[in-house]
């Protein structure tokens, strides 16, 4: 449903500044009727690609094709297919959410009474019948999401493209969301969503792409990219920076280490063992022999941000 | 066909939105009739050189100025709120739709057109107690010009919007532009007061064959040749800056 081929962005922001390489060619290959996740930190360049994607943003290079149609010859047809929820949304404080939506259909080229019954319907989609006649201005933050989201489908589309739809919402809201955004890929939508929230991307996305400086680092489904971390990671707490110095030295020197972090500033290591079970012990008698010993020993099965400390050296944003 | 319906459809939002804050109307109307209640009475023995010899006179000069200043300066001024727009991401919604992009930029421009001409229209009548005398077809025609300089002076202002596309730099860019502008049009005093050289460089203004054309209709000569010659050069002046700002929206605005 989104196949794109070495897409590129860059930008100079100003006459003789340097440019700025966001998007240094995205390969993707998205499935119809699955949820791909663009997980990465700030500034990883998910929204220029999605931006490019939606035809917002014309590629330096690379091809792309959405929904069947070429990004690059036949725009217009892209725009047919797709939703396109912005970062930022995109309401009219003054006006309301019925003629948002309204309005939205009519633009997709809709009669007006089918972008009625559209709207109507958009409304008791997302929970908003209640507020449907009141001016966008007085919605809550999570209203207002699920607003920008029934915008996103008014017209059906193929497929769907969302731009950190959960950003700033409470647990409750962010549900809502997320049960939303099942339901339409259950019904055949193709989503692609951007997001830097680990959990969000676990428990969403039925594949992930971990998106640094303008690249995919890795890419698969959340079960494949736990495993490329395989065994446990144990985290070790020591009392001061020459110990830490000094228990990285020895433990590294242990078979069972696969890989060793340090963690400067909790004075701590964490390492990546095959299974934790047999390692800890070994750990901790390395440990003794070298006159150390642990201020606290922490065991975590594998998440996504492991995964992601892994590939790309840094924490993600966490909710 | 495709780009009437989606102008409508732009149109229509504008004008919806409009209607629901209506302090544009007051504050549209307050200023210029603070000129015309205040400053206009001054004109009188200001304008005997040209033939003014009662506040009917000095209306008859001063009201199509008034009126011409207001459709370009207000319509200079419009392009803040599509800034306004541009960074609601509200126009990044409309073009992610197959909406006809010279509709969005024309949709815009006609709310502003028709909102100068309703101030125009009730400045003029709330003139005429005061001594203004204008022939019906005469301000009709009229509120046609207004209709093409307003229309003209929008799509300039959206063409600098997307060009110089922040609060800051657009309001000096602006009135750098206006102010000329209005001077060059006699939108004050008729620029016929003014030396030659002051005569051959209003000639190249695009405004000022549009304000000649307001003051002939404002002073009943429905058959002069300033009439057709003001509606021919702005009705091409217009079709000019609109092509431009299509052609920029589309560019900048796949
Ligand atoms: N219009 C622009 N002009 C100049 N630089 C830009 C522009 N848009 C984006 N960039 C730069 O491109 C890079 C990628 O930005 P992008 O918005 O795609 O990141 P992101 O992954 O969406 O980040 P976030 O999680 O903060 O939304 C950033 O370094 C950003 O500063
Ligand atoms: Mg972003």
């Amino acid at each position: 449903m989104i196949v794109t081929k070495g897409l590129r962005k860059s930008f100079r922001p100003r006459r003789g500044a340097a440019t700025v390489d966001a998007v240094r060619g995205i390969d993707l290959d998205v499935a119809e009727g699955r949820i791909y996740g663009l997980l990465g930190p700030n500034g990883a360049g998910k929204t220029t690609t999605l931006r490019m994607l939606a035809t917002l943003l014309p590629p330096d290079g690379g091809a792309a094709t959405v929904a069947g149609a070429d990004l690059r010859t036949d725009p217009g047809e892209v725009r047919r297919r797709i939703g396109y929820v912005a970062q930022g949304g995109g309401t009219t404080d003054h006006a309301t959410a019925r003629e948002e939506l309204v309005l939205q259909a009519r633009m997709h080229g809709i009669r007006k009474a089918e972008a009625l019954r559209r709207a109507e319907q958009g409304l008791a989609a997302f929970d908003l019948t209640e507020f449907g006649d009141r001016p966008c201005r007085t919605y809550s933050g999570g209203q207002r999401r699920r607003l920008d989201l029934a915008l996103g489908v008014v017209h059906r589309p193929k497929v769907l493209f969302l731009d950190e739809p959960t950003v700033g919402l409470d647990p409750r809201s962010r549900a809502q969301v997320w049960t939303e955004v099942r339901r339409l890929r259950d019904q055949g939508m193709t989503v692609l969503i951007t997001t830097h929230y680990l959990d969000e991307a676990d428990a969403l996305c039925d594949r992930i792409g971990i998106v640094d400086h303008g690249g995919i680092v890795t890419e698969g489904t959340p079960e494949q990219l736990k495993q490329q971390i395989s065994g446990d990671a144990v985290t070790i707490g020591l009392t001061d920076a020459g110990a830490t110095a000094r228990a990285a030295h020895v433990l590294a020197e242990l078979p069972c280490v696969r890989r060793l972090e340090a963690l400067p500033e909790e004075d701590g290591l964490r390492l990546h063992v095959d299974s934790a079970d047999t390692a800890i012990p070994q750990l901790l008698r390395a440990l003794a022999a070298a006159g150390l010993e642990p201020d606290h020993v922490q065991l975590q099965r594998p998440s996504l941000d492991d995964v992601f400390l892994a590939l790309t050296g840094r924490s993600p944003v966490h909710s | 066909m495709k780009l009437a319906r989606d102008t409508w459809l732009v149109y229509q939002r504008q004008l919806l939105l409009m209607a629901r804050s209506p302090a544009w109307l007051a504050v549209g109307l307050l200023q210029p009739l603070c000129y015309l209640l205040l400053f206009a009475p001054l004109l009188t023995s200001a304008l005997a050189a040209s033939g003014a010899h009662s506040t009917a006179d000095a209306y008859r000069i001063y009201v199509p100025g008034l009126l011409s200043a207001l459709a370009v300066m207000g319509g200079l001024f419009t392009g803040f709120t599509l800034l306004g727009e541009l960074h609601a991401g509200i126009i990044e919604r409309s073009r992610v739709t197959p909406v006809s992009r010279v509709a969005l930029l024309l949709g815009r421009a006609l709310r502003e057109t028709t909102a100068l001409l309703v101030q125009s229209l009730l400045i003029a009548v709330l003139a005429i107690p005061f001594g203004l005398t204008v022939g019906f077809t005469d301000l009709l025609l009229a509120m046609a010009l207004l209709a093409l300089m307003a229309l003209m002076a929008s799509s300039v202002s959206y063409g600098l919007a997307l060009l110089v596309p922040t609060d800051a730099a657009l309001g000096p860019v602006v009135n750098t532009i206006a102010q000329p502008l209005a001077l060059l049009s006699g939108t004050l005093l008729p620029i016929a007061l003014a030396p030659a050289w002051l005569r051959t460089a209003a000639s190249w203004n695009p405004c000022y064959w549009g304000v000649e054309g307001m003051r002939a209709l404002f002073a009943g000569h429905l058959d002069a040749p300033e009439v057709w010659r003001g509606l021919l050069l702005t009705g091409l002046m217009t079709v000019l800056a609109v092509a431009w700002a299509a052609r920029l929206f589309a560019r900048r605005i796949r």
